[in-house]
């Protein structure tokens, strides 16, 4: 089998975000529950996915990265910007005004064993979806059949429960419900970080020949670069709620700008021993800052080796007083530092 | 440092010996093998990173020689630390060698520390149970432990409660216990399983300081081969309870003769890799350690599998001319030189039949391997075994 998966097949926008804004309320405890400040969860977050394009959306825990994905299917409100799909802001749509468009786009959860229903049978899951927008009728059965071979599992399996599959078909069964109703954009949302790696690895080239076959445009949600390096076609890398960096595949790796990006990329474990021995580390100090009170200006400085080490007094005013824009700064992709420099580290 | 350390043995240069080392648990169900059989050597001042997928056996090892099993467990087999057998001892024989010479690190450092008391107090606790000294002393030497372990400010530090530090900070506090009374032996069980990558690497650079200053051997517990890359001398392979592979970190890497090391570098997607490279997943799941069926265990999944792997289970052989380098498969001549897509097929259907797909059958093919081994002087022709060059799994 070989499929041509290097080279990116973008064609048009099918999707795309700007100026995402969702801050949560953060209340005090007792009766009155006042609001008393709020989680910068994502701040200003704008980005495009292509058809047959895959975004890969990078980040440590608590960056924001799953409710990106969350608010770029409408699952939660946005505070503020918008999400254009088919010539629709989908932030203003009411829910019954969004059940249409739901078919197009639909989501993988990172947990197979949270996400499918313990009491249903893997037929009725993937069923599911049909009947709720009424496409069951007319060969809904056999649609199921074809959809539990599409993902590689037994079709003859339908009338087994969850807990039957091991945690890589449990994964199967999440995608083949998501793939039911035919979307045209998919959210993964960390698929493959529960599995072990010898599973992982099939369901990664599942989720690689699926896009070929359908067309589908993923937003690839993962801590895993390794992954997101092999997946995507481009890559956003957040930090605190922001995107720091944005570039192609090829290009982010190759020569990463942004010292948030570089210390990430640095800091992935190789398994290859002879260029562990060699390689050289960026570690990081500190913790990521909360997000209820992020830092002024460039939300990194905190913890950032260009501030402590490099930059001078009068450079790092302007980290602190001004939020570095998300723009090329001469690497031939964009890069939110007042300082971008071109690295390569793998 | 206030504290008299003992002076370090230097008597014999290994300081941990597990032979055949077995732990099975009985349930309703039957008697579940977690572990058949493992032997290993631990040298002075090495690391030794033991690596398999969840439910191979890896933690039920040292755990077993800690003493830390349920009393329902059955343990066979012998763990020595300096001549000194452990298995057998009763708690408070074990108390007296638990964290005074061997010392365990455990993956979530949330349940590991107590919650109501500060670490300086945790980290001095561990200090007083082993040593005559004073609070004061003891106190003292957990700020010196926080420096180690590159906690900031640990004059501070020191008396914060767990809830206020973060995970890798915390996971830096079980490093700097463990490390508190030089033991000569740390097992770190998943040590950054739950942290982000670049807390992952502050952590191990934590506990690898820790070791350097102490001069302790590590036994580096993981499922992510690129930490045993960068952090392993040799390096153990489990599947299924048994040691199936093992060698120096170089052997293991560059020249596998186990199909399941083989397999699982094949799978593992690399940020040094573009997207053209495709993965070469290993089909199936590993088998329930519950009646395990005669034969080798990795057989199901196995694409050079034969019929002598339905029989026999293959014992651990030395593969190289140093005899540092073992595996246990019946083929491993077979896999001298070879890559993973020339084993595995680069597929992306699962199957939890006796299906597996065959990248390329050439390899099995060839006879003049074959006829090296005598073991299976006597199987069915060789390259009738086309195992899967029909299933049409591989078009999807």
């Amino acid at each position: 089998m070989t499929i041509d998966t290097s080279k990116p097949a973008a064609t048009g926008t099918v999707i795309s975000a700007r100026n995402l804004v969702k801050h949560f309320p953060v209340r005090s405890r007792g009766i009155l529950r006042r609001r008393i400040g709020e989680v910068h969860a994502v701040c200003d977050v704008s980005f495009d996915i292509g058809a047959t394009e895959t975004l890969g959306l990078v980040g440590e825990s608590g960056c924001g990265k799953s409710t990106t994905a969350r608010l770029l299917l409408n699952l939660i409100r946005p505070t503020s910007g918008e999400i254009h799909y088919a010539g629709k802001d989908l932030a203003q749509l009411s829910r019954s005004q969004m059940r249409p468009l739901r078919r197009d786009l639909q989501i993988v959860f990172q947990d197979p064993f949270a996400s499918l229903d313990p009491r249903m049978t893997v037929f009725e899951i993937i069923a599911e979806p049909l009947r709720i927008h009424g496409l069951f009728s007319g060969g809904g059965a056999a649609k199921v059949r074809e959809l539990m071979s599409t993902v590689g599992l037994n079709s003859e399996h339908g009338n087994r429960y969850p807990h039957e599959f091991s945690g890589g078909q449990r994964q199967r069964i999440g995608i083949a419900r998501a793939l039911a109703l035919r979307p045209k954009v998919l959210v993964l949302d960390e698929p493959v970080s529960a599995l072990d790696v010898s599973i992982q690895a099939g369901v990664i080239n599942l989720l690689e020949d699926l896009q070929h076959e359908l067309g589908l445009s993923y937003l690839f949600v993962s801590h895993d670069l390794s992954v997101v390096r092999h997946i995507a076609h481009r890559v956003a890398v957040m930090y605190l709620g922001r995107i720091v960096e944005t570039a192609t595949v090829e290009d982010l790796f190759t020569k990463a700008s942004h010292p948030y990006t570089q210390a990430l990329i640095s800091a992935i474990p190789l398994p290859d021993p002879r260029k562990e021995r060699v390689r050289q580390r960026i570690l990081l100090t500190g913790d990521v800052p909360s997000p209820v009170s992020p830092p002024s200006g460039c939300r990194f400085r905190t913890r950032c080796p260009k501030f402590a080490e490099q930059l001078s007094g009068p450079e790092r005013e302007l980290c602190i007083n001004e939020v570095p824009a998300l723009t090329d700064r001469g690497q031939g992709h964009r890069s939110a530092c007042h300082y971008a420099e071109a690295v390569k580290l793998v | 440092m206030t504290i008299e350390l003992n002076a370090r043995s230097t008597a014999t240069d290994t300081v941990l010996e597990v032979d055949n080392l077995s732990v099975s648990f009985p349930t309703e169900d039957g008697l579940v093998k977690a572990v058949r059989g493992v032997s290993y050597t631990l040298r002075r001042g090495e690391t030794l990173g033991i690596v398999g997928e969840s439910g191979s056996g890896k933690s039920v090892t040292s755990l077993a020689l800690m003493g830390l099993l349920p009393g329902s467990a059955k343990i066979t087999g012998s763990a020595r630390f300096r001549g000194e057998e452990l298995l057998g001892k009763n708690d408070r024989e074990m108390s007296k060698i638990r964290g005074k010479h061997l010392a365990m690190i455990f993956q979530d450092p949330l349940t590991s520390l107590n919650p109501v008391y500060p670490i300086g107090k945790q980290i001095a606790e561990a200090v007083l149970v082993h040593h005559d000294v004073s609070k004061r002393a003891a106190w003292e030497r957990a700020v010196d432990l926080l420096k180690v372990v590159g906690i900031p400010f640990p004059e501070q530090r020191v008396n914060n409660y767990p809830h206020e530090m973060s995970g890798g900070m915390r996971q830096r506090v079980v490093i700097a216990i463990a490390m508190a009374n030089n033991p000569e032996v740390m097992i770190a069980d998943e040590p950054t399983t739950a942290l982000d990558v670049t807390v992952q690497a502050q952590v191990l650079e934590a506990l690898e300081a820790a070791r350097t200053e102490i001069g302790a051997a590590l036994v580096l517990i993981t499922h992510d081969l690129g930490v045993i890359a960068g952090h392993a001398d040799r390096v153990c392979v489990m599947y299924a309870g048994k040691l199936v592979e093992s060698g120096t970190v170089d052997d293991i890497f560059y020249r596998p003769r186990m199909p399941y090391a083989l397999g699982l570098l094949g799978s593992l997607p690399r940020v040094d890799e573009g997207r053209d490279a495709r993965l070469t997943p290993i089909v199936g799941t590993p088998p329930s350690l519950l009646n395990l069926p005669p034969g080798c265990p990795f057989r199901p999944r196995c694409p050079l599998a034969q019929d002598i792997c339905d029989e026999v289970e293959p014992d651990l052989v030395t593969v190289d001319a140093g005899g540092q380098h073992t595996a246990a498969c019946h083929f491993s001549t077979q896999l001298v030189d070879t890559q993973a897509t020339d084993v595995f097929a680069v597929t992306s259907v699962d199957v939890d039949t006796e299906e597996v797909a065959v990248a390329d059958t050439d390899l099995v093919a060839d006879t003049d391997l074959v006829a090296d081994t005598d073991l299976i002087a006597d199987t069915r022709p060789v390259a009738d075994t086309r195992l899967a060059a029909d299933t049409s799994e591989d078009a999807s």
